[in-house]
């Protein structure tokens, strides 16, 4: 974690990666052997191996074939074409970044909340817990037809639902964060006479900092999903989620595993600036070194 | 100034009550060196913390410059030293000096001059931009005496101050320790488990044992008010330094019986 970029952790990681798609091309020739035997007569075998990787509609797409298309609907359609990835991952994109902000925020003002208020400290814990374990399926359409049928659509019933999933790891963080200065800071400030504002601002939220970024980590990569589920049951058009859907009804498994793949490298990425801004801003204040 | 009157402590915990203080009196007057010795657990801390007005006594009287306890920490009357520096490590050794001065609203133009006032006085001109990572401990604590004196409170409450350094460093910051008090003529608490220590220091020494918490005896300090390391060879300190051997090992006489 030291050095993302070049250091030794890339030899063992492409070996894996050389056995996953090694894994994959093999498991491919099995899984798709019944539609090329549909389709072709008389092949040899190394034409029914040719046949199975390249499939229009396989069972399993191989990756080259998914790889294409990421490329082919990434840079050679126009972006605000119902095609483009682009497109696609921009919308989703939106509403994972609104859904992401709203959750940090109510995050931490619960985590204040219970950090500072003893009645909030003993009865808002059990709900948020509570509140994650409803899944968010079964959450989600609620919440999309109760915001619709009030007139809000689009963008805001998606980012909450991401809000949803993504508060969690921040109220959780920061109330460990925010309660971590230990007895000896505290009686410190204590000597000073030290208002609980002073206090928060000068020592509590400085200490939560490497909280809050481990858990704005995890909440970016369910702000994602949240966003993604989102999409599913709207019979929303567009979107990352909308593509993979789309995918499933029209039998398009290449199409539903270029989201799949664009989906999961948003998120690495998203989780790689967190990541940045933490290592950046963790060494700037010298608590990591 | 500080006084307690027969102040007990008791701390209620799941195994019972623990008698932390019983029966303390004390006078502290301006200007006093006092140390506080003793075993764990024989309340030493405690009593600071109580004229800190971090606990508050069970029962009995604590005035500090005629004010309770509480008062005078609102009134900022004293600056506490703590065991651990307690450096903010996002600060600056001249951002953790200001820290109090902060909260306590003072001006930028006064916070720079009173923090480059203390940074000399304890000895740490040169390193006011050097986090507290780049530090000895020594220094670290230093640091921390600094942010205390900061703010220019009369009395100076140091719990162990030294208590993590060795014993050379000790000896050193000891010495600085009396040209600062000579220097600034605050009053000082000060809470040690060391009997060279303490007498080396103190003007009173407070010899205290364990359960229930109290004070043994109460040393005035029969050597100069200038001294230096080499005291420590004198009959006069070896004779203090036996009185406060004596009240230790009485507290545990009577734990035997």
């Amino acid at each position: 974690m030291k050095n993302f970029l070049g250091n030794s952790n890339i030899i063992p990681i492409s070996v894996i990666v050389f056995f996953i798609v090694a894994f994959w091309y093999l498991a491919a020739i099995p899984m798709n052997s019944e539609k090329v035997s549909r389709q072709f007569k008389n092949l040899t075998f190394k034409e029914h191996v040719d046949k199975s990787w390249n499939l229009k509609k396989p069972k399993l797409p191989t990756p080259h074939q998914i790889v294409n298309e990421i490329i082919k609907t990434t840079f050679y359609k126009k972006i605000n074409s119902k095609r483009s990835l682009v497109y696609h991952g921009w919308i989703t994109l939106k509403a994972t970044l609104a859904g992401f902000i709203l959750g940090t925020i109510l995050g931490i003002l619960l985590a204040l909340g219970i950090v500072h208020n003893r009645a909030m400290d003993f009865s808002v814990m059990p709900w948020v817990i509570a509140s994650q374990t409803v899944p968010i399926l079964a959450i989600a359409p609620m919440i999309i037809v109760v915001m619709n049928s009030v007139g809000v659509t689009g963008l805001l019933p998606k980012a909450i639902i991401s809000m949803y999933l993504s508060f969690f790891p921040v109220v959780v963080g920061m109330v460990k964060g925010l309660r971590s200065p230990d007895q000896m800071q505290l009686d410190q400030m204590k000597t000073w006479s030290a208002t609980q504002n002073q206090t928060l601002w000068r020592l509590r939220f400085p200490s939560s900092l490497p909280y809050l970024f481990a858990s704005l980590k995890v909440g970016i990569a369910a702000s994602l999903i949240g966003a993604i589920v989102g999409e599913l049951p709207s019979g929303a058009i567009s979107g990352l989620g909308a593509r993979m859907l789309a995918g499933t009804y029209y039998g398009q498994t290449v199409m539903i595993w270029s989201a799949l793949f664009a989906a999961a490298i948003l998120a690495a990425t998203l989780v790689f600036l967190i990541s940045f801004l933490q290592n950046y801003t963790l060494k700037k204040m010298a608590i990591v070194r | 100034m500080i006084s307690v009157e027969n102040v007990d402590l008791t701390f209620e915990t799941n195994d019972g009550p623990v008698h932390a203080l019983r029966e303390v009196s004390l006078e502290v007057k301006e200007g006093d060196f006092v140390s506080f010795i003793g075993p764990s657990g024989c309340g030493k801390t405690t009593l600071l913390r109580v004229i800190a007005a971090l606990e508050s006594p069970t029962t009995g009287n604590v005035s500090v410059n005629n004010m309770v306890p509480d008062d005078a920490r609102k009134a900022r009357e004293y600056g506490y030293v703590f065991q651990a520096a307690g450096l903010y490590p996002w600060r600056t050794v001249s951002g953790n000096i200001k820290l109090p001065l902060e909260i306590m609203g003072y001006s930028s133009a006064e916070k720079e001059e009173r923090t480059k006032k203390v940074i000399e006085l304890v000895e740490l001109k040169g390193f006011e931009k050097k986090f507290p990572w780049q530090l000895s401990g020594g220094m670290q604590q230093r640091a921390s005496i600094a942010r205390a004196l900061a703010f220019d409170a009369n009395i100076l409450l140091m719990d162990e101050p030294f208590g993590a350094l060795d014993e050379i460093v000790r000896d050193r910051l000891n010495g600085e320790l009396l040209n600062l008090w000579a220097r600034t003529k605050k009053t000082i608490c000060f809470v040690t488990h060391s009997i060279p220590e303490a007498v080396f220091l103190s003007t009173k020494i407070v010899v205290m044992s364990p359960r229930p918490g109290r004070i043994t005896d109460v040393i005035e300090s029969s050597l100069p008010a200038k001294r230096d390391l080499n005291i420590r060879d004198s009959s006069e300190f070896i004779k203090i330094a036996q009185r406060v051997r004596e009240g230790l090992k009485a507290g545990h006489l009577d734990e035997d019986l």
